[in-house]
């Protein structure tokens, strides 16, 4: 049945591709290193051509300017000697050369060696042996170590992406790869899918359903479909956020009025009210080292951003400028916090470091919601609105970079980026 | 002389309803009525009664059933939405009566039990939306507590803005957006 559903994908590929997320790129980081990715010897024998992927995921993280190369004859491999005068006249900081060949036990062996063209110096390399389906994710994740190696941040490449699809009457929980492609669905639903929240080892989603006619948490384990219900109390039951160890569950819930929040087991076991308060209370997130919570307030009258230690005490409130702050996330390292700000109407992504508590509005849209950081903390994952419909978008934490993820019918929106998983 | 009781009733009951606030009314697919002519178009309205004749009164052929009064039009049991101002969440004393004719619904019928769903509109956060609708929704029930309705026979809940019955980006729409509904059990 998979294998059919395979060669009747590849007979209608403009559709089925258009199913897919497409990212576009409209907007680069200012300092871009100039790279050649050469044609990997063999890769024709993989399929999907490991050195267009590699190229690909580069020039999407707005770091790398991929250069256009001449044929070049014969192919360089990662076994070839460097001529890096040559390389130096292309404008290359930096060169990939690698190759692809089927061994004899019927897998594939790809091999790579990455160059800094400018010191001359060969910055080592890897090899994988795969299977031929994993061509892609062999691709990232070269991808992933030549980012690393040149930025000294570690790449995203291999990274997967939650987002919900709404079309007509029907809701979708999608999974795919951080640049579209690979979609699956892990969900189909005629009523509301809000607020995928990934587990930190990335193979659980906590999410929230109204397919009981109310909001209730789900825990839903993505390998095999299996989804238990984590808070079903009377009354709503949302804003799951997971603690960094993965052991507990921030949520939002209406069970003795108001809306307050909450720390319970994924199972559903361990309430533990967090605020007390007349307000609403909602959308935890839990600091890299657990020990913080940020949550979105409107005690003071208008809704903005506060923080409480976990294991109890007096919120503090962390926004002040302007009358609506929602939607807090940490990013990985703790320095920053991404939110949703309103101005003049207009509801724009914002970050602020918490250090100086300096404030900038990264994006010039009026809909934006729903940030999440990537892994390696450089991308903010939104949801917006252009033209009428629902789209995607990643902007660089210094807002430089920005990239746009649609799918052709329908709308996309309730992002979040998942961990690393390697 | 009592078809002529009935049938100023009748017309008080259907003037009633064409008089409803705008806002009031399931905002799709529901016809507007202009005031005045759902009677005559209707076709219920009696006929007079000329002077010296019998008006004949059967009380076998066509007897309605005692109508549910959950779904009767006549009925204000069957309204059911309450709708709210922007950032706002009281109840506004319009509504007073339907709220009320609910609680007196549950008082005289303890084993009857209600969902109160609140809506918000479609701008901001959609997590803070759901607790916009929670406070919605607990107001309602907050009433219905204060008019003798059992907190048992009661759950307040919250669609955020995830369910409009308008999907238009313009305060007309939102209005509509900004509303708790109250469903009988079976009705969800």
């Amino acid at each position: 049945m998979r294998r059919l559903a395979a060669a009747l994908a590849t007979a209608v590929v403009p559709v089925f591709a258009s199913a897919q997320l497409t990212i576009e790129i409209t907007g680069a980081g200012a300092q871009r290193i100039p790279i050649a990715v050469a044609p990997f010897a063999g890769e024709a024998a993989l399929g999907s051509g490991i050195s267009a992927i590699v190229k690909a995921d580069l020039e999407r993280s707005g770091l790398f300017r991929v250069l256009q190369l001449p044929p070049l004859v014969p192919v360089p491999t990662e076994a070839s000697a460097v001529n890096y005068a040559e390389w130096r006249s292309r404008l290359a900081d930096a060169l990939v050369l690698g190759s692809a060949a089927v061994r004899a036990d019927g897998r594939y062996e790809v091999r790579f060696k990455l160059h800094d063209v400018v010191k001359g110096a060969d910055l080592s390399g890897v090899a994988y042996t795969l299977p031929r389906e994993q061509a892609r994710a062999t691709a990232h994740r070269i991808a992933d170590y030549v980012y690393e190696k040149l930025t000294g941040t570690k790449g995203v490449f291999s990274t997967r992406i939650a987002y919900v699809v709404k079309r007509g009457s029907r809701y979708e929980l999608k999974i795919a790869d951080a640049d579209g492609a690979g979609e699956e669905t892990a969900l189909v639903s005629l009523e509301p899918i809000i607020s995928p929240a990934w587990s930190p080892d990335g193979r659980r989603l906590a999410y929230v359903s109204f397919e009981n006619k109310k909001p209730v948490i789900y825990v839903h384990s993505l390998a095999d479909g299996k989804r238990q219900v984590a808070a079903n109390f009377k009354g709503s039951n949302s804003a799951p956020a997971w603690s960094p160890d993965g052991t507990r569950l921030a949520v939002a819930l209406s069970r003795e009025g108001g809306t307050q929040l909450y720390l319970i087991n994924p199972d559903g076991s361990g309430l533990r009210r967090l605020t007390q308060s007349n307000a609403v209370d909602t959308e935890p997130a839990f600091s890299p080292d657990g020990q913080i919570l940020y949550f979105t307030s409107d005690r003071g009258g208008s809704p903005q951003i506060y923080r409480m230690p976990v294991a109890g005490g007096e919120p503090q409130r962390v926004t002040f400028e302007g009358a609506y702050n929602v939607s807090p996330r940490v990013s990985p390292d703790g320095k920053l916090l991404a939110y949703i700000t309103r101005t003049n109407g207009r509801f724009q992504l914002a970050v602020m470091d918490l250090a100086s508590r300096q404030v900038q509005v990264l994006t010039d849209s009026d809909r934006d919601e729903s940030p999440s950081f990537a892994p390696n903390g450089r991308m903010i994952l939104i949801a917006t609105v252009i033209g009428g419909r629902g789209v995607l978008s990643a902007v660089s934490a210094d807002g430089r970079v920005k990239q746009r993820l649609t799918v052709s019918a329908g709308d996309v929106r309730e992002p979040a980026w998942g961990p690393f998983t390697n | 002389m009592r078809p002529i009781v009935i049938a100023a009733l009748l017309a008080a009951a259907l003037a009633g309803c064409s008089s409803t606030p705008e806002e009031e009314q399931s905002p799709a697919g529901v016809e507007e009525r202009q005031p005045g002519t759902g009677a005559a178009a209707g076709g219920a309205q009696p006929q007079p009664v000329k002077p010296g004749e019998v008006a004949r009164v059967d009380l076998t052929a066509g007897k309605p059933q005692a109508p549910n009064p959950l779904k009767d039009p006549a009925s204000i049991l069957s309204r059911r939405s309450v709708y709210f101002d922007y950032d706002k969440y009281d109840i506004k004393d319009e509504f007073r009566p339907l709220i009320e004719a609910h609680a007196k619904y549950l008082r005289e019928h303890p084993e009857a039990k209600v969902l109160v769903q609140g809506n918000a509109d479609e701008r901001g956060s959609r997590e803070y939306n759901v607790g916009l609708g929670q406070r919605r929704s607990d107001a309602v029930k907050r009433m219905l507590m204060l008019l003798g309705a059992k907190e048992a026979q009661i759950e307040s809940v919250s669609l955020g803005e995830e369910k409009p019955v308008c999907t238009e980006s313009n305060e007309a729409c939102w209005a509509k957006n900004r509303r708790g509904d109250i469903l009988y059990q079976g009705e969800y």
